[in-house]
Formats: structure tokens, C-alpha cells, sequence
């Protein structure tokens, strides 16, 4: 088995508020493999974006901070690496697509121009050699009329225009990994799909890993090949896909595919995990799902379970499961 | 009749295909729909063209004395030799405020420039930065803003020395909080949005994200801010120069004008109306146009 392309060791990213520490990620272990696409599920508020920033080395500083852990990318440190080198890695190693197509463009430039100075920001190229580049890549992402394209502002493009045009700017400089932080969650059901399979093809085609953040169990049904569900800053539970749909063991997981509703069924009430995620440190002691919990026991308000393999070979943070 | 014309008017569905419309050609579009917007631009040229061809267009030099054989020719009322009359020193009003034009235009547009410079440096620099950075910036536009700007002004051109050029570094200064203020809350806003953590997810330096990024995003407000306060700063200037503080005597500065005719107003009050009269147009002029601005750049007011 090669060594993995990004390697998370117990990352710990807290925010210093007034109220004292918020660990937003709390101790979070995972790897993703080249080629591979690896979903992080959870609810709003567990984390998946702050993992995200935090390997991106761009998390709010002040009140955001790194305070233990590694971020291997091919061995190295991402968390010693210094400004410069993060720059230098950023777009051109690990890229990043983010939620809002229709805000993570810059309204006063051209298309063009944003594609063209991301590509020689990493690249010692002529303007033309950009252009090139751009319309190329542009054309890869299944825009149509490229060149004309070039020449529009953000505005004059549709959502799903824009999100292609995002995950041109991402793929643009061939990066390692590419981070998806909810990439379809604002656009509609029929880009969605779309925008998944061009995401699933340039994975295929260009072996970039994907880390897929999402809290949509269908779009990590259908792109990933490992799920990691977070929980309160914490990985609860980690399997292959086949694995968490047939059998999820961990009762939170059991919860969230059970919110999933079935277009065949005709109950009346959709089920939902009672409560809300707890406030990040608010739970100071046992397992941060407890008192959501149908089957909390003693035991899991007292003691914090550790995350340990089970007999399907997935890996879960909880009493139920430990031998 | 109203909705009759509505319908005649449908969503012009051929302007996708049109060459693509960008921003500044968005908002001329809506700043030309603004009447009120569009006189002001008329006076705003009108005043441009009389400071550029002043020489051309003047019919007598600024300190050409009308004299004759019998007579001297002071404090002529309007004929139609002399359009405006003349001073007391057998001056052609009408000559001098047409050179007036181009002091008051000049001054105004280069204190503007200086504060819109470096009130958008420090603006910059105190919303990216954040903490003592930001607290040490805005306290000093704070104090500077506590001061009623005329009186600050005069304090200035007090320490300079009077002249010209003195009260124009002093109307920059006093303005200079304005724009550092709105730069600044304009950066605290745009660098919370998505485009900028974009633009560093794909590496880029944070004095690019700066001038490149969040500067253009803050031109709009800028430009709208500084066509208002040119309008200011010709008043202010005038101001200085009636108070004796700016321009100096033989100058055909308006506001000093205004001050030198101030014993005739009774006997000759067309050598203080014709001075008053352009001040106000300008100023008319700039705010009109700094309205129309408004409404053609404000995001909000967008489709």
C-alpha cells in the first residue's frame, strides 16, 4: 500500500474566545490515499470546515489556532511550514472549492483574468500560455464557448456556471488534493449531479485526491469510496462506503442515515436526531453524543470511548462497540 | 397608460447576447436614466471647460484695469461690455471668475486626491490588519474628526503659513478621516467574503489580495464619496480665502473675491453675486452628480 498523499495525526484546532477555548476540531485523525475520494459527513457546526481551513493553513488567526497534531502533506509538516511555503502549496498542491458558487468569485474581474492569475501565480507562464491554459481547462470542466466565457463577469454566469468555473480555478494548476467543502450544497438537484460527475471524472482522469465535506449522505454515496463522520470536533466513526450504509455502527451515523428521507416510504414524519449539536467544549466529560443519544448508558457520560476497530473493520467511537 | 408602456417594455430578453456589459458600463447605463444626475454632470463639464479654455474664453485678463482717458473704469455695473461689471479696480468680474474656475476646480480635485490616497492607505491598513494597528488609526480620525474641519483647517493654514497651496494640503488633511473611515469599513466587510478566502486558497499574498482584491471592491463608494466631497472642498476653499487664510489678493480665487467686494455689497452688489453665484453651481453641480453616482454605483440599487 503507498504512503498516503495528505496524513492527519490528531489535529486539535481551537478558537480563544472570551468564554475561554472552543475546540472546534478536537484530536482528528485521517488520510487520504492518491486517487482516492474520502467523504467527511456531519452535521453544521462538527467541524468538517474547520478541517478543511485547518489544512489549508487558513483558519482565522485570531481567534483560530493550530494547537497540536500534523498535517503531512507527502511527509511534510504542513503545520511548520512557514507563510511561504504555505502559499506555494495552496492552489498549486491542495486546492479548495468552497459552498457559494455565487460569492467565491470576484464580482469586478473578468472570468478570464481570475483563471489567468491563479495559473501564473504558480506557474512562470506567459499570458498567452495562461489563456491557453485556461480555456483548456475551462473547456474541461464542460463549459461550453470557453473563449467567450473568458470575457464575462461572474454575474452574468448561473450558479452551476460558476461552480465550474471554481472547480477550473481549483484543478487548474493540477493540485494533489483537492478540498470540496460542500461543493453542491447551494446549487440545485439536477447541477448537483452534474457538478458531481464532473468531479467524480476529473478525479478519475487526473488521480487528484478529493476530500468531499458535505453533510449530504447521497453525495457521499455516490463520489466516495471512505467516509469519516464527524461529530462535535471528533471522527465517531470511519469505513468504506459499502460498509457505513449496510452496517453503521456508531449511534449517531445509524441516526443520520436514518434522517435520509425515502422517496418510496410514506410515513408521515421524517426522523431527526433529537437536540442539536452541542456547543464545541460544552461537554466536558463521557462521549459528546451522549445526551442525544438513545442508547447512552452510564458509562458514556463518564468516560470519553476512544475510536477502536470493530468486526466489520470500520472504526467507532463508542461504548457499544468496544470488546 | 403606465402599464400599457410596461408591457411595450419586456425583459429585453437579447441582452444576454449582447457584448458582455461590465460593471462601469452597467452604472453609466443607470447614471444616464438620472435627469438630475445628468444636469449636474452638464454644470460640472460646463465649469471643466471654462478652468481648461479660461485664456481662450475670458474676454480680459484676470489684472487688466479698465482704464480710459476720462474715466477709470471701477465698479461698472453689468453692460454689455462688461457681462458680470467690474471691480473697484476697474477689473472684468466676468474674466475672473472664469480663471476663478480654475483654482477652485484644481484645488478641489487635488485635496481630494490626497486624501482619497492616503485615506485609503490607512483605511486599508487599519480594516486588513485588525487589532492595535486598526485601534491606533481610527482613534487619530476620531480626534481629527472631533474638530468642526473648518476650524481644523484654519489651524492648519495657521501653522503652514496662508497661501494657495497651503489651504489645499489643509483641506486634504481634514478630510482625509472620511475616506479612511469608509475604506476601512468597506475592507472589514469585503474581506469577509468568500472570494477573498478563494483567493487565498489558491495562494495568493495577502498585499495582491489587498490591492487587487479588495481595493477595486471599494471603488464604487470612493468615487461617490469623492465627487461629494470635491464639492466641500470648494467651499472650504473659499472659505479660506474669504477668511484671508488661502488664496491671496490679486488671485481670482471666488471666495477671496467675495471677501474684497464685501465693502461694496450695498453700492455694487454684482461684484459679490457673480462669485457667490459660481461657487454655488459647482457645488450644486458636484452634489447633483455625486447623487447620481450614488444611485448608478450602489450595489443594493442592482437588478
Amino acid at each position: 500500500m503507498d504512503a498516503p498523499v495528505l496524513d492527519v495525526k490528531g489535529l486539535k484546532t481551537y478558537f480563544l474566545t472570551d468564554d475561554g477555548e472552543v475546540p472546534a476540531v478536537d484530536d482528528i485523525d485521517f488520510h487520504v490515499k492518491r486517487g482516492e475520494v474520502l467523504g467527511i459527513v456531519g452535521e453544521s457546526g462538527c467541524g468538517k470546515s474547520v478541517t478543511s481551513l485547518s489544512v489549508m493553513g487558513l483558519v482565522p488567526s485570531p481567534p483560530g489556532k493550530i494547537v497540536g497534531g500534523e498535517i503531512l502533506y507527502k511527509g511534510e509538516d504542513l503545520t511548520k511550514a512557514n507563510d511561504k511555503r504555505m502559499r506555494q502549496i495552496r492552489g498549486n498542491d491542495i486546492a479548495m472549492i468552497f459552498q457559494e458558487p455565487m460569492t467565491s468569485l470576484n464580482p469586478v474581474y473578468k472570468i478570464g483574468n481570475q483563471l489567468i492569475e491563479a495559473i501564473r501565480l504558480h506557474n512562470p507562464w506567459s499570458k498567452k500560455q495562461a489563456w491557453e491554459r485556461a480555456v483548456d481547462i475551462m473547456t474541461q470542466v464542460g463549459l461550453p464557448r470557453a473563449e467567450e466565457l473568458m470575457d464575462s463577469y461572474p454575474h452574468q454566469l448561473s450558479g452551476g456556471m460558476r461552480q465550474r468555473v471554481m472547480i477550473a480555478m481549483a484543478m487548474v494548476c493540477n493540485p494533489e488534493v483537492l478540498i470540496a467543502d460542500e461543493p453542491t450544497t447551494a446549487l440545485d438537484v439536477t447541477i448537483q449531479a452534474q457538478i458531481l460527475d464532473l468531479m467524480k471524472r476529473l478525479n478519475t482522469e487526473t488521480q487528484t485526491s478529493i476530500i468531499m465535506i458535505t453533510h449530504d449522505l447521497g453525495v457521499v454515496s455516490e463520489m466516495c469510496e471512505r467516509i469519516i463522520v464527524m461529530y462535535a470536533g471528533k471522527v465517531v466513526e470511519e469505513a468504506n462506503v459499502e460498509t457505513i450504509f449496510k452496517d453503521p455502527k456508531h449511534p449517531y451515523t445509524v441516526g443520520l442515515i436514518q434522517s435520509v428521507p425515502d422517496m418510496r416510504s410514506k410515513k408521515q414524519r421524517l426522523y431527526s436526531i433529537p437536540g442539536t449539536v452541542p456547543k464545541p467544549g460544552s461537554i466536558k466529560q463521557g462521549c459528546q453524543f451522549a445526551p442525544r443519544c438513545e442508547h447512552a448508558f452510564d458509562r458514556c457520560f463518564a468516560e470519553t470511548p476512544t475510536l477502536e476497530k470493530t468486526d466489520n473493520g470500520s472504526r467507532v467511537r463508542c461504548w457499544l462497540h468496544h470488546s | 397608460m403606465a402599464e400599457l408602456a410596461r408591457n411595450d417594455n419586456p425583459i429585453q430578453p437579447n441582452q444576454q447576447d449582447e457584448k458582455p456589459a461590465s460593471p462601469w458600463r452597467d452604472a453609466w447605463r443607470n447614471f444616464r436614466k438620472n435627469k438630475l444626475a445628468l444636469i449636474g454632470l452638464g454644470i460640472v463639464t460646463f465649469f471643466i471647460i471654462l478652468a481648461v479654455f479660461a485664456p481662450v474664453i475670458a474676454p480680459e485678463g484676470i489684472d487688466d484695469q479698465k482704464i480710459s482717458t476720462e474715466n477709470y473704469a471701477k465698479l461698472e455695473s453689468p453692460s454689455s461690455e462688461y457681462w458680470f461689471g467690474t471691480d473697484d479696480f476697474g477689473r472684468d468680474i466676468l474674466s475672473r471668475v472664469i480663471y476663478g474656475a480654475r483654482i477652485s476646480l484644481t484645488v478641489g480635485f487635488f485635496a481630494v486626491m490626497g486624501s482619497v490616497i492616503v485615506g485609503s492607505i490607512l483605511g486599508i491598513v487599519a480594516g486588513y490588519y485588525g487589532r492595535w494597528v486598526d485601534t491606533i488609526i481610527s482613534r487619530i480620525f476620531d480626534i481629527m474628526l472631533a474638530f468642526p474641519s473648518i476650524l481644523l483647517a484654519i489651524a492648519i493654514v495657521a501653522v503652514l503659513g496662508p497661501s494657495l497651496k497651503n489651504a489645499l494640503i489643509a483641506i486634504a488633511i481634514i478630510n482625509i478621516p472620511n475616506f479612511g473611515r469608509l475604506v476601512r469599513s468597506k475592507v472589514l466587510s469585503i474581506k469577509e467574503e468568500e472570494y477573498i478566502m478563494a483567493a487565498k486558497a489558491v495562494g495568493m499574498k495577502d498585499s495582491r489580495i489587498l490591492f487587487q482584491h479588495i481595493l477595486p471592491n471599494s471603488f464604487a463608494p470612493i468615487i461617490v464619496q469623492g465627487t461629494l466631497a470635491i464639492a466641500t472642498a470648494i467651499i472650504e476653499t473659499a472659505a479660506l480665502g474669504f477668511l484671508g487664510l488661502g488664496a491671496k489678493a490679486p488671485t481670482p480665487e471666488w471666495g477671496t473675491m467675495l471677501a474684497d467686494s464685501r465693502q461694496f455689497i450695498t453700492d455694487a452688489p454684482y461684484t459679490m453675486i457673480f462669485p457667490g453665484l459660481a461657487i454655488m453651481l459647482t457645488v450644486l453641480g458636484f452634489n447633483l452628480m455625486g447623487d447620481g453616482l450614488r444611485d448608478a454605483l450602489d450595489p443594493k440599487m442592482k437588478s
